[in-house]
């Protein structure tokens, strides 16, 4: 039997230990992404139990259940889980653990990155959740505003609970986003080129995009509003030159994005599902990936809508309503592509499908009432009001949790590899679909009536009382429905009969695997023709467990997969990928001990972890690579193929690439906030410049240039003195040029500027001291090199940022 | 407090645009909802293979495309009618929002608080600023809300057909006292108007 013995070497190779080390260690992206979803469903269940308190508190006038203090933490922490706890690690964690399989590979890009963005997600989320039950939580609302979430109107630590814990766990978004992006580039079947990728995999490539680039405005604008708190940096303050609005703009620019990074993965799971359901394929696959990129596009230019109601010019609204209204068209071509898809096919009424079309119904009403507040005259009367919340859970709970249900009962088959037991699925679909609509829609009318949101009581007489309890008992009808859904989900787990590969008949690369899938997915990897290979070959799980695929052998106890070359998916190399590790773990702690001792306000303290998540990274970097040329090796099927080792555009490269993209999208939002705050904020031009210095600027070039030409020659040591060069100019330069960055938002933000190109040129002294030490240990050779131009590319961005701030800084100065 | 019982011009005008966007969101619904019943109802086998021009290029694209194009511009007409633009009529009123009141001063020096007074029929430009947190003015029944922002100073142009009294209320939540943080308007006719000004200040 030539597949078990081919499934013992590999499971040897790919499997983690036995137990708890085994859990801690794990890197296995089907672990890893089980662990997010359930993880974020608990998350849910508990900002659902912060929603069932809402409804109680509103369901009738002068409710005396809970008074303001605690009412508006628990709708703060009610918006906050489900956005940043629920929403965004779901899709993560669904995506993780199909991606691969979809794709045809043995794993993500970067496995030890998702066991990172595991903990940091299950640390940051685990202080949240304790700072609520120790009555601690953050209470300004989902999103924050200053000065209410300031240090003069929020003494407490209820806004930094907010800042530091949503940061600690968008560290898993950042890292999920670049794991997600450069293993659809890279990792995918040879043959499978971008317009044979599944579905999909398009989706979560633009949402994976999106998150590089929208998660670093709210990043930036969470890491200022903390600085202004701990520190008193008056970015916010307007009495020192600083703007409540700077928060707003930074907040929305990551908001509005955000609807889309959470819709898009929804999307695809609808995109994938329905053919299925349908029994055919999806109309206008081109289309609907043009749709795909232009709403990704779009939405980066409609942020505003979110802040109609704050004075902006009468010509800037027009444009922002525009461009809101505008992104309907892309989401229209998506909803007709379904339609007609279903009129092309024979639809089968199965239990995703009855999810589906809850999510049709619900999601084209949440489009409908968006479309309405694009309207700038009508924003100004809904803004606010529980129109809105109600338009926001029609798209979130249409465009996600419907799509995630669908999803569930889809996928949970290949995730347990059982059918379901009894009919419950569809009670619970009744009852969430009833419910929900009786609580929302309604809420349409009531914020029409005039009833704002985020009010605890409520007077009689309004017209409200009888809304709010039909909205009330909806939202507890809706609560049992999920209930019976995790019932049901627990039976199957259970109780469920064990099922042949395949259920559906569907056409994607997932289902030609084992269910429960083997931690090495595939025993050999699949070369596919089309874009439904299982249509084409229903065989081919059985071909591939045979290994009469691609690396259909076990080899050196090494973890490999194909990676292919981006469009034309013809085979690259061989991605070597890491095995189980202490290193994220460990490395979440660290930074969760950062986090905490900031959190406790121990300033002076905090930055001691950091020297130890350095020596971390330095330790994970090390373990890469070989020490001797490998050369070219057997990938089965008569090719040849060179190891990641002594590849060129290797994944390592391609996450580097997008790590220094997100880092410069921090850069420019906060290049955006500070000519933002030169030009709207009251109290400008600041009473004192930075000095007029040539000198720091000078060596500041000087240390740039020399960085960069070194680095090019491959001397890393005097490269390093180069980046320490400019971390000497730009510190000189705040320590004897600078105004106190407490004095005025612009020493404030000039003072950030600066720190942004210090940390990277820190960094990159960091990252070149290791390349030295490598070529000394004999990791580097002629054809070994991948680490020294990924040195290059930091290193270069950090004497880029280093030598322009350095001028920015002292320019107005020299104008004055 | 009802905004589609609007008793002034640009609340009017919103609430017509909101009956003729439900009208439309109406027929959409209809239609998508007809689209993805029959879908279901159609019975037979096999491929039927749909025509990609007809659902993406004419339902997809040119259908919402025409029916965004309208509403955007009907929508800038209402929006352009609800701008402060210079009238020789229009007082000029300064509101200052505050952890939890509102301070109003008026031409000739008055001062009231958490009563906004104006002339009824006659245009009113709100000049709105807040000395601690966000907070946001809105008479429903009057006008669109506006934010009141510390550091910055906004201008709304509200008015009312009739004299009488409207309730306002803050919008953006403020804190524990944000509930509480309403007002009233009372619109006076012309004499009662000069007579609450003063007589200088007309
Ligand atoms: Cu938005
Ligand atoms: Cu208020």
């Amino acid at each position: 039997m030539k597949a078990l013995r081919l499934h013992n070497e590999l499971t040897a190779i790919w499997r983690n230990e036995p137990g708890w080390r085994g859990h801690l260690r794990s890197v296995n992206h089907s672990d890893i992404g089980k662990r997010f979803i359930v993880a974020a469903f608990v998350f849910f269940a508990i900002g659902g139990v912060l929603a069932m308190l809402i409804r109680a508190q509103l369901a009738t006038p002068r409710s005396a259940f809970v008074g303001p203090d605690v009412y508006n933490q628990i709708f703060t922490m009610h918006g906050s889980i489900m956005m940043f706890l629920f929403a965004i690690p779901m899709f993560e964690g669904l995506t993780m653990y199909l991606l691969p399989k979809m794709l045809g590979s043995r794993d993500l890009a970067f496995p030890r990155l998702s066991a990172l963005g595991w903990w940091c997600y299950l640390f940051g989320g685990t202080i949240i959740v304790v700072a609520m039950l120790a009555g601690v939580a953050p209470n300004a609302g989902w999103f924050l505003y200053p000065p209410l979430s300031g240090r003069t109107f929020t003494p407490g630590i209820n806004s930094d609970v907010w800042l530091l814990g949503i940061t600690f766990v968008e560290i898993s978004a950042m890292s999920a986003a670049i794991e997600i992006a450069v293993s659809i580039l890279k990792l995918r079947a040879p043959g499978m080129r971008l317009d044979r990728m599944p579905i999909f995999a398009w989706y979560m490539l633009a949402t994976a995009g999106m998150m590089v680039f929208g998660f670093p405005p709210l990043i930036l604008g969470s890491i200022l509003l903390e600085i202004e708190r701990a520190f008193g940096w008056p970015f916010f303050d307007p009495a020192l030159g600083g703007s409540p609005l700077l928060w707003q703009h930074l907040f929305w620019l990551f908001g509005h994005p955000e609807v889309y990074i959470i819709f898009l993965p929804a999307a695809g799971a609808v995109s994938t599902i329905l053919p299925v359901m349908a029994r055919t394929r999806l109309l206008g696959y081109g289309a609907i990936v043009a749709a795909i990129m232009a709403l990704a596009f779009l939405s980066f230019g409609l942020w505003v809508h979110h802040m109609f109601t704050t004075g902006i010019p009468h010509m800037a609204l027009g444009f922002f309503s525009a461009a809101s209204a505008l992104v309907a068209i892309p989401t229209a071509v998506q909803i007709f592509a379904w339609l007609g898809t279903l009129w092309g096919g024979r639809p089968e009424m199965k239990l995703p499908m009855l999810y589906l079309i809850g999510f049709f119904v619900v999601f084209v009403l949440g489009g409908l009432t968006g479309v309405m507040l694009a309207m700038v005259p009508f924003d100004a009367q809904a803004h606010d009001t529980a129109f809105v919340t109600a338009h926001l859970h029609y798209v979130l709970v249409g465009g996600f949790v419907f799509p995630m249900l669908a999803a569930a009962y889809y996928w949970l088959p290949h995730i347990t590899g059982r059918q379901r037991v009894m009919r419950i699925g569809e009670a619970a679909f009744w009852l969430i679909f009833i419910g929900f609509n009786l609580t929302f829609f309604l809420m349409h009318l009531t914020g029409l009536l005039g009833m704002p949101r985020r009010i605890d009581t409520y007077p009689e007489g309004m017209g409200w009382t009888a809304l709010n309890l039909l909205s009330s008992v909806g939202g507890f009808v809706q609560a049992f429905g999920f209930a019976l859904f995790l019932v049901d989900v627990v039976l199957q787990i259970r109780l469920g009969r064990r099922h042949a590969r395949d259920p559906w008949q569907a056409h994607t690369l997932e289902w030609a695997m084992p269910t429960p899938a083997p931690a090495y997915n595939f025993a050999s990897i699949a070369t596919v023709a089309d874009r439904e290979p299982l249509v084409t070959a229903p065989d081919l799980g059985v071909r591939l467990a045979r290994g009469e695929g691609m690396l259909g052998a076990a080899r050196n106890g090494w973890r490999e997969t194909i990676a292919v070359d981006m469009t034309t998916g013809v085979p690259e190399h061989i991605a070597i990928l890491p095995g189980n590790s202490w290193l994220p773990i460990a490395t979440a702690a660290a930074l969760g001990g950062f986090f905490l001792a900031m959190l406790a306000g121990l300033y002076p303290v905090a930055p001691a972890f950091l020297p130890v998540v350095a020596w971390l990274g330095w330790r994970w970097a090390w373990t890469n690579g070989s020490r001797h040329d490998v050369g070219m090796v057997d990938a089965g099927h008569d090719r040849r193929l060179p190891t990641a080792f002594e590849a060129r555009q290797t994944t390592g490269w391609w996450g580097s690439i997008l790590a220094i993209g997100a880092s410069a999208t921090l850069f420019a939002s906060l290049l955006f906030g500070y000519g933002f705050l030169w030009t709207v904020a009251p109290g400008w031009p600041p009473p004192a410049l930075v000095a007029p210095s040539l000198l720091l600027p000078l060596l500041a070039l000087a240390g740039a240039g020399c960085a960069v030409v070194m680095a090019r020659r491959d001397n890393a040591m005097i490269a390093a003195v180069g980046q320490g060069v400019i971390v000497l100019a730009l510190v000189m330069l705040l320590v004897v040029a600078a105004p106190a960055p407490t004095s005025h938002a612009y020493a404030a933000a000039s003072a950030a500027i600066a720190a942004y190109a210090i940390f990277h040129a820190v960094l990159a002294v960091l990252i070149l001291a290791f390349v030295f030490a490598r070529e000394r240990a004999g990791f580097h050779s002629a054809s070994r090199s991948g680490e020294r131009r990924i040195a290059r590319l930091w290193s270069d961005h950090a004497a880029g940022a280093g030598a322009f701030c350095a001028v920015l800084l002292v320019v107005p100065g020299w104008l004055a | 407090m009802s905004t589609i019982d609007p008793a002034g011009p640009h609340a009017r005008s919103v609430a017509g645009l909101w009956w003729a966007m439900l009208g439309g969101a109406t027929l959409l619904t209809l239609l998508v909802f007809a689209l993805l019943a029959l879908a279901f109802r159609r019975g037979g086998g096999g491929d039927r293979t749909q025509d990609p021009r007809l659902w993406i290029g004419w339902l997809g694209l040119a259908m919402p495309g025409a029916v965004l194009l309208a509403l955007l511009g009907f929508a800038l007409v209402i929006g352009a009618r609800t701008l402060p633009v210079p009238s020789d009529d229009a007082v000029a009123i300064d509101v200052v929002a505050r952890q939890y009141a509102w301070n109003v001063a008026y031409p000739g020096g008055r001062r009231t608080q958490d009563v906004l007074h104006i002339p009824a029929g006659r245009p009113v430009n709100l000049r709105i600023t807040a000395t601690d947190v966000i907070h946001s003015l809105w008479v429903p029944r009057l006008a669109g809300k506006m934010d009141a922002i510390p550091g910055h100073t906004n201008v709304l142009r509200i008015e009312a057909d009739a004299p009488g009294t409207y309730q306002g209320e803050c919008a953006e939540y403020c804190g524990t006292g944000h509930k509480d943080h309403g007002f009233t308007v009372v619109a006076h006719d012309a004499a009662g108007w000069t007579a609450f000004v003063g007589e200088n200040a007309r």
